[in-house]
């Protein structure tokens, strides 16, 4: 059986009201911001299931919008997000989608623009006390947690490009713990998730960026 | 060092010569891939973090997001203090703290979710009442902190701590049987009688369904966290006083488990059924929810 850390037992300290609702959506959110190079210019939400129902009640568009701005799930300023996202200059919109019922109950698609104009769509799920997975980047079906030190790599589904992108890190000497790849269409767009003990460098990755098949990365500490 | 069930954590207390909560301790610094004082300061700011939200709404009063809580520690605390109170000290304060830890966390203040942040009361509850009254410095807290995680990562493996799976039982009920078990410790009680407590615990609240109203973490959940803190309490003296339960820690998690998966849905957080389905329940959310 998974090891279970007592801290996901007594935890996490989080500002309520609901591990779900609260800290599951800053998570989300979060999660979602350190995929972004750049400062965010503006986001839009659109909630799911019972986040759709309930979101006032729970604090949980406050909540996804201080993960938006890298808030972590016992900050206090996810209180006052609001107010500090119209100081930031972050334009932020919440649309609940209450027709769509296919979806795990508590899911958002976080819509991302940067100030360089780099656009995301992220789908994100909170599975229950305060644990969550993102399911889908820019409409491929994917499955992330950032438990681990990440390294997201968007790419044209061709001959040779994971070949190229593990020797570069098994040059940089990264071990890698998982590694999956997605791609919606043969020759499209594919996305390689890489999970890792160590942190990997700034420097890999502008390795890997040279391959002329790679379009964009993500790098994500733990 | 790791366990999955009460009877390895058991064996384990007694290969080593330890208690629960020194097992839970070394087992998160060796396989957390952590060390001993990373540990021990995460646990120290969860406790920090505790005591805090049990006592400030005691002399601070904060409104809950959804309005229907807020004040009830305040309320509890001046009767107390007029040496009013019906329970004695212990429990009096118990359900005082319960109280005050809602309403931080209905307040979007900042809380330990143990297991969850809807069960959050019971056990800073619990820990706060027993060290006012028996001087219990805050690095034996820490170690009933150990002892409720480590009650509460069997019941994570083996059942749920999750009121949308397994209703209310699953949540304050593990909740309570965490705290009853460090509270056994805490009083200089065995392994074996920490998980009496907790089995007699999750008997006394088998079948509690889960139906908040209006979804939100407010109410029945608040008075429940009392509900819940006196329960542990109430266990803990027991099996301090050696009564063993009936059934066994392991087959009454089965049988909580068994019991969660046979609530409909209406029961399991959806905010359906239950004191949610009331006339009143429905008529506070179409207030809060317009």
């Amino acid at each position: 059986m998974a090891f279970i850390s007592v801290f996901e037992v007594i935890g996490p300290n989080m500002v309520g009201p609901s591990s779900s609702h609260t800290a599951g959506a800053a998570s989300i959110a979060r999660l979602a911001w350190k995929m972004m190079h750049e400062k965010i210019r503006r986001v839009n939400f659109v909630l799911y299931g019972s986040f759709a129902q309930t979101y006032r009640g729970h604090g949980t568009d406050r909540a996804l919008l201080g993960g938006m701005m890298g808030f972590e799930t016992d900050d206090v300023r996810i209180r006052d997000s609001f107010e500090i996202a119209e100081k930031e200059g972050i334009e932020f919109s919440f649309v609940a989608n209450t027709t769509e019922t296919d979806v795990h109950p508590n899911t958002v698609d976080i819509e991302i623009e940067d100030v360089t104009g780099r656009r995301h769509t992220v789908r994100g799920e909170s599975i229950g006390g305060g644990k969550v997975r993102l399911t889908r980047i820019d409409g491929v079906k994917v499955h992330f947690t950032g438990e681990y030190h990440s390294l997201i790599v968007e790419h044209k589904d061709h001959p040779g490009v994971i070949a190229y992108v593990t020797t570069v890190l098994s040059k940089c000497h990264v071990n890698i713990a998982y590694l999956r790849v997605y791609r919606e269409t043969k020759g499209g767009i594919a996305y390689m998730i890489i999970e890792s003990d160590e942190e990997i460098t700034r420097d890999t990755v502008d390795e890997i960026e040279k391959n002329p098949f790679v379009k964009d990365t993500m790098l994500i500490r733990r | 060092m790791d366990f999955n069930t009460s009877a390895e954590l058991i064996a384990l207390c007694h290969k080593e010569n330890k208690k629960i909560s020194e097992i839970m301790r070394l087992r998160e610094i060796v396989y957390g891939e952590s060390d001993a004082a990373t540990v021990d300061a995460r646990m120290k700011k969860a406790l920090g973090i505790m005591k805090e939200s049990a006592h400030a709404p005691l002399t601070k009063t904060v409104r809950s997001m959804g309005g229907m809580i807020g004040g009830e520690a305040a309320k509890l605390e001046k009767r107390r203090a007029e040496g009013k109170s019906i329970c004695g000290s212990v429990l009096t304060k118990a359900v005082i703290y319960s109280q005050a830890v809602l309403e931080v966390n209905a307040s979007m203040g900042v809380i330990v979710a143990a297991p969850t942040a809807g069960s959050a009361g019971v056990v800073p509850a619990v820990l706060f009442a027993l060290a006012e009254q028996f001087d219990i410095s805050d690095e034996r807290l820490c170690d009933g902190l150990f002892t409720a995680g480590a009650i509460g990562s069997i019941l994570m493996k083996n059942a749920s701590v999750s009121g949308a799976e397994a209703g209310c039982q699953a949540e304050i009920g593990s909740a309570a049987a965490m705290a009853s078990a460090a509270a056994v410790e805490l009083m200089g009680g065995t392994p074996e009688q920490c998980f009496e407590a907790a089995a007699i615990t999750i008997g006394n609240m088998l079948g509690l369904v889960c139906d908040p109203i209006a979804g939100l973490v407010e109410a029945p959940c608040q008075s429940r966290n009392a509900a819940g803190a006196s329960n542990a309490i109430t266990s803990a003296e027991m099996a301090l006083a050696d009564i063993k339960s009936a059934v066994p820690f392991n087959e009454m998690v089965d049988a909580m488990y068994r019991v969660g998966k046979k609530l409909p849905m209406e029961l399991r957080e959806t905010a359906l059924g239950g004191c949610a389905a009331t006339p009143t329940g429905c008529a506070l959310k179409c207030k809060i929810f317009g």
